[in-house]
């Protein structure tokens, strides 16, 4: 389990060092992009399904200009699924009134709210994850100071991302020597656990210290200082205007129902 | 439990993004007003610690089903509410961009359930008085155990509040609530009891780790926390209130609540504000005849308590036709995409 | 300007918990002298260098560090002209990407934008790491995290380079590098220890330190061949200097290690024979037949040996 989810995280970070039209964009554009597009989607009204189909050309367009195995992106997306599940399934259960009539079968609003609730989750939870495995963590971090967020919590993050694989490299040497020396389920119980937390995080404010003298060494005076060669370039321009267009006409306009019209029309 | 984007509605994710940038503002400009710059590496490295940790299962006792921890409390107690607060809303943003944790959207509400209950009410009003009379192990255990059984129960308390105020789901307030304060109730006494553990492992081997990180904060042990905190805890209890009165008096979701409350719907700039404008534009530029301005459908459909949408099986089913044909479409530009990409490299 | 870039004088330092870590002791370091530090664990030696930059401040006794007295005020001076390096390169590799890592240090001095990215180029360029810029540190090797490093402190161009245990985190041939680079570098260096032979090849001079005070100070060479002065401190001979019976292979005789050399060379001997071949035939193609037919010769002669080598390998049997 463990050595899963820190491989995934490895993975994922790996994808955003990638050199695609994508990946080069300016982080900025991407978080504005997908923060812009995220509020779009949930603002839909509880009943709409087809309004948010069109949506889905921006996870697609987003992955296959960046490269991104789909696979990949689905199964992590399937892992954080069960919460909105596990509320959206009592909407079935308890809403029944009829919404929409298809071939003589009557389909409850409760369904549709259920299916509505899931697209929604996919495609948010599609674009955060195409969001980072497109925009290296530095670059996000950057963005976010730029767009005003606090020098400390920016600082943070930082720090944050950086020694998550050291401490996450740590914690799964011990979590082995757990694993064998326990046999079953003996040896997980939680005061092993505790000890084991316990220890991590000695080691881990003994690393802090020496973290710091580091820094000191290198004239640390309380602030993070970085340079960051980013600017924006036409092709930002054109990425974001394309997104915020795209956005507004799927959102003012019912783009599955007229081509359902017409193309109905076609055939009749 | 973490709160997902796609069960909220922007008006109530918006509120809790505004609240809990407020909330880390005011956090971080505290912080700079007395931190010892050796904070910085050590809260940084807290945080991954707290990440790391969280891969981490363990067996809850009884039930043999694994838990992990949410770490609020160990760091409040460790460095005080204002810098725990930062580590903790540090470690749900890294969380929400990727694990996918939650949402970009739903991540004002996630920090504001799991950073601002535990750091800043449960810890500074449950925690440091029981403590400061005395700090025998047990006495930490036990305030341990209360204050992140009663931080726990205010996020989940509050994760219900947020998804019946987005309307979203059908759950009545009274059901939701049985279920999710019962699950969390477990989940902070493991908390809970995990936190009493590593605070005392640590109490034991390095005392000075304790000590030092309260002496080095003026703030954790001022007055000014115990007042953020007693502000937060009434604005909580009025809101609360409030909104389960609210609740209760429309069982079919919240959205007809806030226009009340706000005296408009859901999404006023789209409905009112720039609708003139978008609708001349539309005119102007329209390239699909037999079009239709949402906006007019579209403020039907939010106002649901009111006016239920007409059954029109014509509309059904073109809707399944035009959702097939998207559908199609997207998969074919996606192919198309990645079938160049290869060819080109 | 002072002859002695680093002078410690009588320096007295004990932790908290009681212990006594340096017990008045005097050294000096001049200008382009590579020092390297070394004793037992415990002895002192982190703690002498963690004062070098002022991390420590001596409790007794008194620091120079080239024109300034080591106190309160001159700290920040002296870690300009101190650049420390520590053991575990994730710890000394705190920020985000390469480029940021190495560009923290010259920020800090509040140089502009442009020779802080000079600085950057010019210091990745010097350790062979510049196209790792854009990296973040945990997708770098061992030994491109210690090269790194190393950049992260010369970017700063520091007088004094000091290192504590730089190589322990390394496999052999990342060593190996960092030797070299080491060697290239024409700073005053000062690095502590437990590996001798690195100490042989990079540093001159070599103080051995015992309970917080020097017990010996001389050439490397003198110093690292006394046995008796090593055994004394709970170190021993560099390998280098080890005569033992086998370089490799546990508890074989000469004339096993002479088989196993016997069999290396015959297999040397004949990819020699066949190199040869190859060139006689492509001087044969160039039009150079009389450098064709001496190349034949010496190639021939060489197989010839092959015999000899059998010969040898059957009489160490």
């Amino acid at each position: 389990m463990f050595d899963r989810e820190y491989f995934n995280l490895g993975y994922l970070d790996i994808l955003s060092y990638r050199d695609t039209v994508i990946h080069r964009l300016d982080p900025r554009t991407k978080l504005v992009a997908v923060l812009a597009f995220i509020v779009t989607v949930v603002s839909f009204p509880k009943y709409e399904i087809t309004g948010l189909l069109p949506f889905s050309i921006f996870p697609v367009m987003l992955s296959s200009l960046g490269d991104i195995p789909v696979r990949f992106i689905a199964k992590k997306v399937l892992l954080v699924s069960a919460f909105a599940f596990f509320v959206g399934i009592f909407n079935p259960l308890l809403d029944h009134r009829p919404l929409h009539v298809i071939g003589g079968l009557t389909i409850s609003g409760g369904w549709v709210s259920f299916f509505s609730i899931m697209l929604k989750f996919v495609l948010t939870a599609t674009s955060a994850l195409l969001l980072i495995a497109t925009t290296s963590f530095p670059g996000i971090c950057h963005a976010l100071q730029k767009l005003g967020m606090p020098q400390i919590f920016v600082s943070q993050l930082i720090f944050l991302y950086r020694y998550i694989f050291v401490l996450a490299e740590e914690a799964m040497k011990i979590v082995r020597a757990r694993d064998m020396r326990s046999f079953g389920n003996r040896g997980h119980g939680m005061k092993v656990f505790i000890s084991l937390l316990g220890t991590l995080f000695l080691r881990t404010v003994e690393r802090a210290e020496r973290i710091y003298q580091a820094m000191l060494s290198r004239g640390f005076t309380g602030r993070l200082r970085t340079i960051r060669p980013y600017g924006f370039t036409s092709m930002d321009l054109v990425f974001l205007s394309a997104t915020i267009t795209l956005l507004y006409l799927f959102r003012t306009h019912d783009v599955v129902g007229a081509l359902g019209r017409i193309s109905l029309r076609g055939l009749g | 439990m973490h709160m997902a984007d796609a069960l909220l509605s922007p008006a109530v994710g918006a509120t809790f993004w505004a609240g809990s940038l407020g909330a880390v503002t005011c956090g971080t400009r505290k912080l700079k007003e007395s931190m010892d710059e050796r904070m910085i590496p050590l809260m940084g490295v807290l945080g991954a610690f707290i990440f790391a940790v969280q891969m981490i299962n363990f067996t809850i006792p009884g039930t043999g089903s694994s838990g992990h921890l949410s770490g609020g409390m160990i760091l409040a107690i460790i460095l005080g509410p204002y810098a725990a607060f930062i580590v903790m809303a540090s470690v749900l943003t890294v969380q929400a961009f990727f694990f996918a944790d939650g949402g970009l959207l739903a991540l004002g509400c996630n920090i504001w359930n799991l950073g601002i209950y535990p750091c800043f009410l449960a810890y500074s009003l449950i925690y440091r008085p029981i403590v400061r009379g005395g700090n025998s192990p047990m006495r930490i255990a036990a305030a341990a155990i209360i204050s992140a059984v009663i931080g726990l129960q205010l996020g989940a308390f509050s994760v219900v509040v947020q998804t019946l105020l987005s309307g979203r789901s059908e759950l009545p307030f009274g059901a939701f609530l049985l279920m999710m304060q019962p699950v969390h109730l477990v989940i902070g006494l493991v908390e809970g009891f995990v936190t009493a553990g590593v605070i005392n492992f640590i109490k034991t081997a390095r005392p000075e780790i304790l000590d030092s990180v309260l002496s080095a904060q003026p703030l954790s042990s001022g007055i000014s926390t115990r007042k953020v905190a007693t502000g937060l805890l009434v604005v909580a209890a009025i809101t609360g209130g409030a909104l389960s009165w609210f609740a209760s008096a429309n069982p079919d979701g919240l959205e007809w609540s806030i226009e009340k409350v706000f005296g408009r719907p859901e999404l006023p700039a789209r409905e009112h504000g720039i609708t003139p404008a978008l609708k001349s534009i539309q005119e102007k530029t329209a390239f699909l005849p037999g079009y239709k301005f949402r906006g007019h459908d579209g403020a039907d459909k939010n106002t649901v308590g009111s006016s239920w949408p007409e059954l029109d099986p014509e509309a059904s089913v073109s809707g399944v036709f035009g959702s097939a044909l998207v559908l199609a479409a997207v998969l074919l530009i996606g192919l198309v995409i990645r079938r160049l990409r290869r060819k080109s490299s | 300007m002072s002859h002695h870039i680093v002078e410690f004088q009588d320096v007295h330092f004990r932790y908290p918990d009681g212990t006594a870590a340096l017990n008045g002791i005097s050294l000096r370091i001049t200008h382009g002298e590579s020092v390297g530090i070394v004793g037992a664990n415990g002895s002192g030696k982190s703690t002498l260098l963690m004062h070098m930059n002022g991390y420590l401040m001596p409790q007794g006794g008194a620091i120079t560090i080239g024109d300034f007295q080591l106190d309160k005020k001159t700290r920040p001076e002296v870690r300009k002209k101190v650049g420390l390096i520590f053991q575990n390169p994730d710890e000394q590799l705190f920020m985000p990407t390469v480029f940021d890592d190495v560009a923290f240090g010259p920020l800090n001095l509040g140089l502009s934008q442009e020779r802080v990215g000079d600085q950057v180029t010019a210091a990745l360029k010097t350790v062979g790491c510049l196209h790792l810029k854009d990296k973040p540190p945990h997708h770098l090797s061992g030994g491109q995290k210690s090269a790194v490093a190393v950049a992260a402190v010369i970017a700063m161009q520091p007088d004094i380079l000091v290192m504590d245990e730089p190589a322990s985190h390394l496999d052999p041939k990342s060593r190996r590098a960092l030797i070299n680079l080491l060697r290239h570098f024409h700073h005053t260096k000062i690095i502590a220890s437990h590996d001798l032979d690195l100490i042989l090849d990079t540093c001159g001079r070599c103080i051995i330190i015992k309970e917080g005070k020097v017990v010996a100070d001389g050439k490397s060479g003198d110093v690292l061949s006394d046995s008796q002065l090593l055994e004394e401190n709970n170190l021993e001979l560099p390998l280098s200097l080890q005569q033992r019976a086998v370089s490799s292979g546990g508890s074989m005789d000469e004339i096993a290690k002479l088989h196993h050399l016997l069999e290396h060379w015959a297999e040397h001997n004949t990819e020699h024979a066949k190199t040869y071949q190859d060139w006689s035939k492509k001087a044969e193609a160039l039009g150079r037949p009389e450098l064709a037919k001496l190349l034949k010769t010496i190639a021939d002669e060489t197989l010839a040996t092959d015999a000899h080598f059998r010969k040898a390998l059957e009489l160490c049997r």
